[in-house]
């Protein structure tokens, strides 16, 4: 083969990090900022729940007040729970699948970035002093120029929408990595759950970003240059960004959950040392789960007036949603009926998950009943609700992930004890802060409130609330310690350090190496590795001869494009065309250098790979 | 690291035990059922009985609680099911010491996937007919019936309109409606979305702008008294502020308050006090007859159980959120924002004197169509639970 070539580029230090395309490197990158949105928007909560401990407080003003519940809501879904998502699915879909990299290593680096300065042009209002404050729905009028004047609303137009491109190319590129790139034998029905998951979850933002994308550039020409989408005084309406706000907002809440779905799959699996019960079933659930996902969003919008055919239908559709759910939950218990259970730090996160997101997902049932709805809507039953899953379901399903593959990623395996304090922690935490929480809406309190009345009976429920908070951020604050504690260890983690991996990211070192895989693996079942490892095998069986492996060149580009928006995204914030201009010429001069400089990569010759002790 | 060699099948699990242990569990939960719907009632002891919907007045507020009690019924049975199983997997189930052998790799189970799929879709039917009759049920439009009263509300930043086409005549911040009747709400928005919620008597309806009007109704209970209002959607600062009254009173105090809202102002008897009142409220405001009814009405203001919808009038103020008629009237005009942050009164500028001649004034302007019964009322039940 020819190929001797191309010279090959390597960077180091924090060039390499700017321009990396290996898949391993964005997804820590997508887990470090991930978990710094996740710090910000907890900080924000924290500042909530202070400011609701008593009645009639005066820790911060009603305004500030709403800029923070804008902002937690809007950093905690898009910059904080999703990044953390996509970090794991980088980190280790190519991995389960055996594949070498991503199918598009250039784009998933321009989706990190763009992600990442979409969320640091949000962040920056904080520092302008223009934050926006219309709720993270941002529902219109309020969120029109005549009710929100100044530049706050329009950086979650910006922001959202800069980020929202990094979204919606990491779904494109895990689709078309999961349908082109799995290893000779890896069908589709023998992927692991949590490829499964990532692969529905692709789908769902393939086709919900762009409607929340529709929206958010309609809602920019309106506050921008006068448009009249949302202006009903010059033909526009405001139901249509409901609509088009919750087309996008109620797949999102699956896009979360099914990934967490994924992960407490691989966990519950290992530590019970069992293969997962109705393996087939649960890829079914999953698949419907996704689809009904769609048919549901105007279950936010029972109170908005649909009348009574509209909250019927979408009522039962809504209910219809609990079915494949249960069918995971009880799959997921069977699968520990007659394990071995081991009470690793991930494995008790999976178990707090399961009952703590069924509670959730009941109260999902009761708010499906329209009439009860018209009385829990906009109520602190529906915070409570919605913390269910998104706090007690999809975090602690992401903190199991973080600690299951944290040996996989970085080399090293997470202190156990502090592991488990985390988790004590933090599930004691939720369940004091958020339980209450649907008490408080059952009698009375409306949610986004800055403050309530001495006397309604809301004081005792909302000081226990605030402690959980805090307990929570205890937890959290453990978990930091554990990193800090963990990052100054040798890399030490063997291939398959928590010994009962059935997945194929535990057949090789731990961290993987850059090419993954020196040759590919034949896939014979599912659980592959464990097969293997059953039928006495060390390792996979090579499918192919050990050659010389082709590797995308890192590019700074995808880098500099993202810059390129942030730049515009502040011209367009503040009226200044020409800052703006100048920001889009900068991305488009990247796209047009892209396209023209002709790269094809380099490769890592078998020398180098048996350098470093790979057999051929 | 790999093991060097499968070991296998150590740990056992025979699928005739697992079915028997199901079978008992089964028994035993059905008995909890009945528990469960017990402790379903309790609940509705729960809470104000001015303010929770766990504590309905109202026939509408009743039926949603029935939908509540059927729903949260089936939803502890559930709860509880996989609390148990959970339980039970994670001690029995555990990695004793010593104990290092391979369970059996179960592929699945049809019987037992069927049963997990059939038995959820059950307990949803038991819940969606009684939803889907109720949301229809609650559609009703009784606004073409003669006996229905019929009031439109507008919702501003950060105060209700209530107007009453049949009588022509508008209120604010207090929704006064006569018991055992039906009241039909039409709701609209001045600027921003907002929700009308009367948590004790029905649930709520969203305020849409430019004549996207929404229609509800209340059904009032056949006693007097006095409910707490909210506004559910974010609606700016002071959103948390956007309280108000409905106040069910017998059918002679409403015949009386009606008449009295028709009758000609009443205005301050100091020419001095008048003429202030006069240029620089009455440019905003309207007293009966007088005024420009652009903000709210405040034509018998000293009998709301509130000033600006958050300030509670009493004689024996416990918080700091209440006072005297007049105290409230005083503290609301002299700084309406430190009240209501974000509204949209200004800050009048008035001497001390007109200030306190003002408040004076509108404490004192009472409409006085109470009848015996509802005093009495008052003076017991409502304010003392209040």
């Amino acid at each position: 083969m020819a190929h001797g070539s191309h010279a090959v580029k390597r960077y180091k230090g924090i060039l390499d990090w700017l321009t990396t395309v290996d898949h391993k490197k964005i997804g820590i990158l997508y887990l470090l900022a991930g978990g710094f949105f996740f710090l910000i928007g907890g900080l924000e909560a924290i500042l909530i729940r202070i400011q609701l401990w008593k009645p009639m407080n005066d820790f911060v003003s009603p305004d500030t007040f709403n800029e923070l519940i804008t902002m937690h809501g809007t950093t905690m879904i898009f910059l904080g729970v999703m990044p953390v998502i996509f970090g794991l699915m980088n980190c280790i879909v190519p991995l389960q699948i055996g594949a070498r990299d991503v199918a598009f290593p250039f784009v998933n680096a321009l989706g990190f970035w763009t992600f990442f300065f979409g969320g640091l042009l949000l962040n920056i209002s904080w520092l302008t002093g223009h934050v926006p404050d219309a709720g993270w729905t941002s529902y219109v009028p309020l969120a029109s120029t005549t009710f929100s004047n100044g530049p706050g609303v329009d950086y979650y137009v910006l922001g959202l929408q800069i980020s929202g491109i990094g979204s919606l190319l990491g779904g494109i590129n895990f689709l078309v990595t999961i349908i082109n790139m799995r290893a000779p034998g890896m069908s589709f029905m023998r992927m692991p759950m949590f490829t499964w998951a990532t692969f529905v979850t692709s789908l769902l933002i393939l086709l919900a970003f762009p409607a929340l994308t529709v929206g958010l550039v309609a809602l920019m020409f309106d506050r921008l240059f006068g448009g009249n989408f949302f202006d009903p005084s010059a033909g526009g309406n405001i139901m249509l960004w409901e609509h088009i706000f919750w087309i996008f907002g109620h797949p999102e809440v699956y896009i979360l959950i099914l990934p967490a779905f994924g992960i407490i799959s691989e966990v519950v699996t290992t530590f019970s040392r069992k293969r997962l019960f109705g393996y087939s079933s649960m890829v079914f659930a999953t698949v419907l789960i996704g689809f009904l996902g769609f048919m549901v969003w105007a279950h936010h919008m029972f109170t908005s007036g649909l009348g009574p055919v509209a909250n019927a239908l979408f009522s039962i559709a809504t209910m219809l949603i609990a079915v494949p759910t249960g069918i995971k939950v009880f799959n997921w218990l069977f699968t520990m009926w007659g394990g071995s259970i081991k009470f690793t730090s991930p494995m008790l996160f999976a178990i707090g998950f399961i009952p703590t997101f069924v509670m959730g997902g009941v109260t999902g049932v009761m708010l499906a009943a329209a009439p009860a709805d018209y009385q829990y809507h906009d109520s602190y039953f529906v915070v409570g609700h919605f913390h269910y899953t998104i706090v007690g379901g999809l975090v602690s399903g992401l903190f199991a992930g973080v600690h299951y593959w944290w040996p996989k990623i970085f080399g090293r395996k997470l202190n156990e004890t502090l592991g488990k304090l985390t988790f004590w922690f933090f599930i004691i935490g939720f369940h004091l802060t958020f339980f209450v929480q649907h008490f408080l809406g059952l009698t009375g309190m409306q949610r986004r409130i800055y403050t309530y009345l001495d006397g309604m009976g809301f004081n005792e429920m909302n000081l226990i609330s605030t402690i959980g908070a805090i307990t929570m951020g205890v937890g959290v604050i453990f978990f930091l310690i554990n990193v800090i504690v963990t990052s100054a260890k040798p890399r030490t983690a063997t291939n398959d350090p928590w010994e009962d991996g059935r997945t194929l990211e535990w057949a090789i070192s731990s961290p993987a190496p850059e090419y993954n895989f020196a040759q590919l693996p034949l896939i014979r079942g599912y659980d592959c590795y464990w097969k293997e490892k059953m039928e006495g095998n060390r390792e996979m069986q090579p499918a192919e001869p050990l050659g010389p492996i082709h590797m995308p060149s890192p590019s700074i580009l995808p880098f500099i494009m993202s810059v390129g928006l942030f730049i515009a995204g502040f011209g367009f914030i503040y009226h200044q065309h020409i800052v703006a201009a100048a920001g889009l010429a900068v991305t488009l001069i990247c796209m047009m250098l892209r396209s023209v400089i002709e790269d094809h990569g380099y490769h890592i010759e078998p020398e180098e790979i048996q350098a470093k002790g790979v057999k051929a | 690291m790999p093991p060097a060699a499968p070991r296998m099948a150590t740990v056992n699990t025979e699928e005739a035990g697992l079915m028997g242990v199901l079978k008992n569990r089964w028994l035993q939960w059905l008995r909890l059922t009945s528990l469960l719907a017990g402790a379903a009632m309790l609940l509705s002891a729960c809470g104000r009985a001015d303010l929770s919907p766990l504590n309905p007045q109202g026939e509408v507020a009743k039926e949603q609680l029935n939908i509540m009690k059927i729903s949260i019924s089936i939803m502890t049975l559930v709860v509880v099911v996989v609390f148990t199983l959970a339980i039970y997997v994670v001690i029995r189930y555990r990695r004793r010491p010593g104990n290092d052998g391979i369970p059996v790799q179960v592929e699945g189970n049809h019987k037992l996937e069927i049963i997990w799929t059939v038995i959820p879709l059950i307990l949803l039917v038991i819940l969606g007919v009684p939803t889907v009759q109720t949301v229809f049920g609650q559609a009703k439009d009784y606004s073409k019936d003669e006996d229905a009263i019929l009031v439109n509300v507008t919702a501003h930043q950060y105060w209700w309109k209530f107007e009453y086409p049949q009588e022509g005549i508008v209120t604010a911040q207090e929704l006064v409606v006569p018991k055992n009747s039906t009241i039909v709400i039409e709701a609209k928005t001045a600027d921003v979305l907002h929700s009308f919620w009367v948590p004790a008597l029905a649930g709520k309806i969203d305020t849409n702008p430019a004549g996207n009007i929404n229609r509800m109704y209340i059904k009032t209970p056949d006693k007097t008294g006095i409910f707490l209002g909210k506004c559910a959607e974010l609606c700016g600062p002071a959103h948390a502020l956007m309280d108000f009254k409905v106040k069910v009173v017998d059918e002679e105090s409403y015949a009386n308050w009606i008449s009295a809202m028709k009758a000609p102002a009443k205005l301050p008897e100091d020419p001095a006090i008048a003429e202030v009142f006069e240029k620089k409220c009455l440019s905003c405001h309207a007293v009966g007859d007088k005024g420009v009814p652009v903000y709210p009405d405040l034509t018998g203001i000293g009998d709301r159980e509130t000033v600006a919808g958050i300030l509670v009038n009493t004689d024996n103020p416990k918080y700091k959120h209440e006072g005297t008629v007049y105290d409230n009237l005083y503290r609301w005009i002299k700084n309406p924002q430190e009240v209501k942050p974000g509204n949209l009164m200004p800050t009048v500028e008035l001497t001390e004197e007109e200030l306190q001649g003002i408040a004076r004034y509108l404490a004192d302007y009472k409409l006085h169509y109470e009848s015996e019964e509802l005093r009495n009322n008052d003076a017991t039940s409502d304010k003392e639970e209040r």
